[in-house]
């Protein structure tokens, strides 16, 4: 369990990182702010992919696909949706 | 690609993530944050694809390229309105997509190291209660199951029967269970998110969905620790935090805990101790010229939204009606509850699409104080967030949560469509107020024909 120690560190400093920088986002952006880091959250793309790039047997095949569309159509469509979004906020600024 | 640049550029991208929230922080920036996430998050799938080496081509571009037609075509055609459930699927997808890779991990080998396969069983677990759970919150938002609290008989013994199952399930699969032991756990797990979420109501799901949020990124971080990518790890503690931020922000606005949320089957006990009164007190009716001219010879309107003018797709009219009255002079302002809707900051949203300035809305703590000084409260679609019960009805199942004191100002009106009670069934004593008039109509329609009788008055 020993090699478990840096992993949870990273974890335990960037969830700290994460409470600081999101507590100040104000409710107005909440939902862009949910959309948005929940499209983060499709980082685990990055998984799928190697799982899928190794689909050897048929059931790899399987999963790894499903692993990766999923995870893509969290990354893409959470990134656009909250694109879309924000723009819509930002237009209100100009004068 | 050397592995120590491949670190290097995973590190780039997971800095992209965190500047990228930070600018969120500001409605100015926030469109380039959301943009340089998006940029780190392509630098770590092109990354990854250059260091695998990938023997199934077809399937990697298979998924990409179905993954992301699907993702793309939902967020560009989804209606504003619908913006909760499209998170709550995504949620889905994404805490999915997390027990796929850790389900996958487990069989590539039979000898993992224990930290592997603890790892491996968190991943799989949290992820697939998060894609049942959620895609369960999605079918209640879209109306495709009851938004009432659905339980079924013996839950009090069920659930936590299901709990021990998932607990012994887990243990066995780390001491050496097979595959077929894994998928047994992955459907106790999915059947666990079904039955946890089908009882809460609707008005319950900002706390719902933000609290799936914070589950999908704690399984994108516990995938993390399965493939050790700090990446992967720091990105989903970012949103794990982000998540139960929210979530507390929303159970506080309700004033309620969690565990009430989670387990409380709210609706159910609110319903039987419930005022049975309802709809045989005299109410003031108003017509939409009544209505009209109490608005257009008022001095300061303060609009109070709610999921009724999300249900009714009103938020355009509404801001036609407001540009009038602020063509005759009127102050008009928004004042937006934390739960107003049914996610955190979903009324922004709507009204933000509408072209309202976000400089008129306000939150709770900046206008409640205002109420006492304004003429009309114009209440479109909300219930609950205005039911001063919950401020002076020690006996209301709402009693202590936060409301808008709507009944202060001036003259309050009400349009709702029914003197139905809300979704918790509760009864409000603001629609009994001599100050309160009632316009029953779809938000809609109220709004098309104010605008109407706003021009005619």
């Amino acid at each position: 369990m020993a090699d478990l120690v840096i992993p949870i560190t990273v974890f335990v400093l960037a969830a700290y990182v994460g409470f600081e920088v999101i507590t100040k986002v104000p409710p107005q952006l909440h939902t862009p702010l949910m959309s948005g880091s929940n499209a983060i959250s499709g980082v685990t793309i990055i998984g799928a992919l190697v799982v899928a790039a190794r689909g050897d047997t048929t059931v790899a095949a399987v999963l790894g696909f499903l692993a990766v569309a999923f995870a893509m159509i969290n990354v893409v469509g959470g990134f656009l949706v909250t694109d879309r979004m924000l723009e819509m906020f930002q237009k209100k600024d100009k004068p | 690609m050397n592995i120590t640049l491949a670190s290097f550029l995973y590190l780039a991208a997971a800095v992209a993530f965190i500047i990228g929230l930070k600018r969120l922080q500001s409605p100015v920036t926030a469109r380039r944050g959301n943009q340089l996430a998006g940029l780190g998050m392509l630098i770590a799938i092109i990354v990854t694809l250059l260091i695998s080496d990938i023997i199934s081509p077809w399937i990697v571009v298979a998924g990409l390229v179905v993954g992301g037609a699907v993702g793309g075509f939902l967020a560009r055609t989804v209606e504003m309105t619908a913006m909760p459930q499209l998170v709550a699927a995504f949620n889905g997808f994404g805490g999915g997509a997390s027990a796929l890779v850790a389900a996958a991990e487990f069989l590539k080998s039979d000898a993992l190291p224990l930290r592997t396969d603890i790892t491996i069983v968190l991943s799989t677990v949290i992820g697939a209660v998060t894609l049942s759970g959620s895609f369960v919150a999605y079918a209640k938002l879209q109306g495709l199951v009851s938004g009432q609290p659905v339980g079924y008989p013996g839950q009090k013994i069920g659930d936590p029967v299901l709990a021990a199952i998932i607990v012994g399930l887990s243990v066995w699969v780390v001491a050496g269970g097979s595959a077929s032991v894994l998928w047994l756990l992955v459907l106790a797990a999915l059947i666990l998110g079904v039955i946890r979420v089908l009882p809460i109501g609707g008005a319950d799901m900002p706390v719902v969905i933000s609290f799936l949020n914070a589950f999908s990124g704690l399984a994108a971080s516990m995938a993390g620790f399965v493939i050790d990518s700090n990446a992967l790890i720091i990105s989903g503690a970012l949103v794990g935090a982000s998540g139960l931020i929210l979530t507390n922000i929303m159970v506080k606005a309700m004033n309620r805990s969690l565990g009430n949320v989670l387990f409380g089957a709210f609706g159910a006990a609110a319903m039987e101790g419930g005022p049975g009164a309802i709809g045989e007190k005299p109410v003031r009716s108003a017509t939409a010229d009544d209505v009209a001219v109490t608005l257009a010879y008022a001095g300061s309107v303060i609009v109070v939204p709610g999921y009724g003018l999300a249900v009714a797709q009103a938020q355009h009219n509404l801001k036609e009606l407001t540009n009038l009255l602020e063509e005759r002079g009127v102050d008009v302002r928004y004042a937006i509850h934390p739960v107003a809707g049914r996610m955190p900051g979903h009324m922004n949203v709507l009204l933000a699409e509408a072209d309202v300035e976000y400089e008129k809305l306000y939150d709770l703590d900046q206008i409640q104080d205002q109420f006492p000084r304004t003429d009309v409260a114009l209440i479109v679609g909300a219930n609950d967030v205005v039911n001063p019960g919950a401020r002076d009805d020690e006996t209301s199942p709402i009693y202590g949560m936060p409301i808008l004191d709507v009944d202060k100002a001036t003259t309050a009106i009400v349009i709702k469509r029914s003197l139905s009670p809300g979704f918790a069934g509760i009864d409000n004593p603001l629609f009994y107020l001599d100050n309160t008039m009632m316009y029953f109509a779809d938000a809609k329609r109220a709004m098309t024909d104010l605008v109407t009788a706003v021009k005619e008055a």
